[in-house]
C-alpha cells in the first residue's frame, strides 16, 4: 500500500505578543492509502491543529505535509475537511450549501440539484432542502455539512469529531452509513474523536496523541469487520484494547 | 427550470432519522393581529388634533402670531403655494437632491467598503483618514463645495452624498471584515478561488452591513441636502425656508417644514422597509 497523506517533523506555534503558544511539536504521521485511521487524544491536545495542517488550511510553522507524493502548499479538493465547527452559509438553505462544492467546481445546475437531493437523502434530511443553517438543529447541521463534504466527492477524507453533538442512535446509524459509503470506496479516512468506543468501532488503525500531538501510542485494530457496538462491548478482544486505550490517553496527558 | 425537485408537502414520518419540528396552524381574530397597530395609530391621530388645536386656540392670547403663526394661515400657505406650483417646484428640487445625493454616496461607499476592508493592509493604513472625514461636520464642508462646484445642484448632491458615503462606507467595511474565517476556509476547502471567496462568502455575509449602512444613511441625505440650500441657493426647500424667513413670513417657514417633516417621514417608511429586510436577511438567500 502507498502513503497517501504524511506529515514529516510538524510543528505548530501561534503567536501571541512577545509568546509563541506551541499547539502541536515534531509531529510525523503516514496514512495508507484506503486505510481508516482514527486519532484519538483529549481536549487541547492538539487534533485540529493537526488536521488543518493536513487538509493545507494552516502552514506548518516547521515541517512539511505531503499529499500524494507532492508537498501540499494549500487547501486541495481531493481532500474534504468535516471541520469541528460549523461552516455551512447561512444565508443558503440545506440544498443550495450541499450544491456549493459542485457550483465552484462549475458543475450544470440540474446535475447539481440531483447529486444533492440525492447526498441529502442519503444523510437523512429530505423534506428540509429549503429549511436555512440556523432552523436546523446541531445535529442536522452536522449532517449537512457532511453531505456538502461528500458533494465533492474527496479521495481523502478528514474528519474532526464529526458525529460529538448527536444523539447516541443518530449517531450509531450515521457510523454504519459512514463504514458503508467507506467500505469499498477506496477513500482514505482520517477521523478525530476522544470517544475511544468510536475510535475503535470504526478504524483499522488507532493513533493515541498525548501531549502537544506527542504520538503514545499508534496500532492496528484487528477486530472483524462488520462490527457492531452491542457486539463488541462483549468481545474480550475490544475491551482489552479498551483498555490500553484508556491508559494511552491517561500516559498521554501527564 | 428543466427539473424540478418535488418535496411532497406531508413528510413520511418513518424518514431516515429525522425527527423534526411539528407546524400547528395558529388562528387569530382580526383584533388579534391589527389591534396594537390600530390602537397605536388612533392615539397618534389623536395627539397630532389635540396639539393642533390647542395651537390654533392659544395663538393670538397666549403667543404673537408673528413669531408662531398658527394652524390655519400654515394650512392657507401650504394651500396657496401648491395652487401656484411654488410648493412643487422647491419639493421636486429637493427630493431630486436626496435621491441623487444617496444614491452617488451610497453606491461610492459600498464599493469602498467592500474594496478597501478586502485589502487588509490598505485598510489599516487608511482607516485613521476615513475616520477622521468622517468626524468632520459636513456643513463646515459647504463653503468649499460651493468655492468648487458653486451654488447649484451639484453641490447640494455631493454634500448629501457624502455624509451618505462615510455611513455606507465603514458600515460596509466592519461587515466585510466581521466575515467568519472559517466560512472562507470552507470555501477554500471546496477549490474556491479568491473571487469565488469574495462573491458567495464576503458579499452575502456583509450584506447586512451594507443595509444597516443605508438605513441610518436616508435621513442623513435629506439633511445634507437641505443644509446645502439653507448655506446657498434659489432653489428648493431650505431655499424656501430663508427666503420666508427673511420677510418674517413665519407661516411660509411652518409650511415649508411641514412639507420637510412628510418627505422625512416617507424616507423613514422606506427605511422601516430595508430594516425589515436587514432583520429578515440572514436567514435568505442572496439573489442569483
Ligand atoms: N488560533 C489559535 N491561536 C492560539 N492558540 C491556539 C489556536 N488554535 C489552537 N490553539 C491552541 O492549541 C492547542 C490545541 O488546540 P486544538 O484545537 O488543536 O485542540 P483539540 O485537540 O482539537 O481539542 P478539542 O478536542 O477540544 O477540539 C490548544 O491549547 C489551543 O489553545
Ligand atoms: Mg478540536
Amino acid at each position: 500500500m502507498t502513503d497517501v497523506l504524511s506529515a514529516a517533523g510538524l510543528t505548530k506555534q501561534f503567536a501571541k505578543d512577545d509568546q509563541a503558544i506551541v499547539a502541536l511539536r515534531d509531529f510525523s504521521l503516514t496514512v495508507e492509502e484506503g486505510s481508516f485511521v482514527t486519532v484519538l487524544g483529549r481536549s487541547g491536545c492538539g487534533k485540529s491543529t493537526m488536521l488543518n495542517l493536513l487538509a493545507g488550511l494552516t502552514e506548518p510553522t516547521e515541517g512539511v505535509v505531503s499529499y500524494r507524493g507532492e508537498k501540499l502548499t494549500g487547501p486541495d479538493i481531493d481532500i474534504g475537511y468535516l471541520t469541528q465547527s460549523d461552516t455551512l452559509m447561512p444565508w443558503r438553505d440545506v440544498q443550495r450549501n450541499v450544491e456549493m462544492p459542485l457550483e465552484i467546481r462549475g458543475v450544470r445546475a440540474d446535475e447539481r440539484r440531483t447529486t444533492a437531493a440525492e447526498l441529502v437523502q442519503r444523510v437523512g434530511l429530505r423534506g428540509f432542502e429549503k429549511h436555512y443553517p440556523r432552523e436546523l438543529s446541531g445535529g442536522m447541521r452536522r449532517r449537512a455539512s457532511l453531505a456538502r463534504m461528500l458533494a465533492g466527492t474527496p479521495r481523502t477524507v478528514l474528519m474532526d469529531e464529526p458525529f460529538g453533538a448527536l444523539d447516541a442512535q443518530l449517531r450509531t446509524e450515521l457510523q454504519e452509513e459512514l463504514l458503508q459509503l467507506w467500505q469499498g470506496s477506496g477513500q482514505t479516512v482520517v477521523f478525530v474523536t476522544h470517544d475511544i468506543e468510536e475510535a475503535l468501532l470504526l478504524g483499522d488503525r488507532i493513533v493515541v496523541l498525548g501531549k502537544l500531538g506527542r504520538i503514545v501510542t499508534d496500532q492496528k485494530i484487528t477486530l472483524p469487520r462488520p462490527r457492531s457496538v452491542d457486539a463488541l462491548r462483549v468481545d474480550p478482544a475490544f475491551v482489552g484494547l479498551h483498555t490500553a486505550m484508556a491508559a494511552a490517553l491517561k500516559e498521554g496527558s501527564s | 427550470m428543466t427539473e424540478q425537485l418535488v418535496t411532497p408537502p406531508e413528510r413520511e414520518t418513518a424518514d431516515a432519522g429525522t425527527s423534526g419540528p411539528v407546524r400547528i396552524p395558529v388562528e387569530r381574530t382580526w383584533w388579534q393581529r391589527h389591534g396594537r397597530t390600530a390602537t397605536v395609530w388612533g392615539v397618534r391621530l389623536l395627539l397630532i388634533a389635540v396639539l393642533l388645536t390647542a395651537w390654533e386656540m392659544t395663538a393670538g392670547s397666549l403667543f404673537d402670531i408673528t413669531f408662531t403663526s398658527k394652524p390655519s394661515d400654515i394650512a392657507g400657505r401650504l394651500g396657496e403655494w401648491s395652487g401656484d406650483g411654488t410648493l412643487w417646484q422647491h419639493s421636486w428640487v429637493t427630493i431630486q437632491e436626496i435621491v441623487y445625493g444617496f444614491l452617488l454616496g451610497a453606491a461610492a461607499g459600498a464599493l469602498a467598503g467592500f474594496v478597501l476592508a478586502s485589502l487588509q493592509l490598505a485598510y489599516r493604513v487608511l482607516d485613521p483618514f476615513m475616520m477622521a472625514l468622517y468626524s468632520i461636520p459636513k456643513v463646515a464642508l459647504a463653503p468649499l463645495f460651493i468655492v468648487w462646484f458653486g451654488i447649484g445642484m451639484h453641490m447640494k448632491v455631493l454634500l448629501a452624498a457624502a455624509t451618505v458615503f462615510f455611513l455606507v462606507f465603514l458600515n460596509t467595511a466592519a461587515g466585510v471584515r466581521e466575515v467568519d474565517r472559517g466560512l472562507i476556509d470552507a470555501v477554500r476547502l471546496m477549490g474556491g478561488n479568491r473571487r469565488d471567496i469574495a462573491l458567495k462568502v464576503v458579499l452575502p455575509s456583509s450584506m447586512t452591513g451594507v443595509l444597516t449602512g443605508l438605513k441610518v444613511a436616508i435621513p442623513y441625505a435629506l439633511i445634507g441636502a437641505v443644509i446645502g440650500e439653507l448655506v446657498a441657493s434659489n432653489q428648493g426647500l431650505g431655499y424656501l425656508i430663508n427666503d420666508a424667513a427673511a420677510q418674517f413670513d413665519t407661516a411660509g417657514v411652518f409650511a415649508t417644514l411641514v412639507v420637510l417633516s412628510v418627505i422625512a417621514g416617507v424616507l423613514n417608511v422606506l427605511v422601516g422597509l430595508i430594516g425589515r429586510r436587514v432583520n429578515r436577511w440572514k436567514p435568505i438567500e442572496a439573489q442569483g
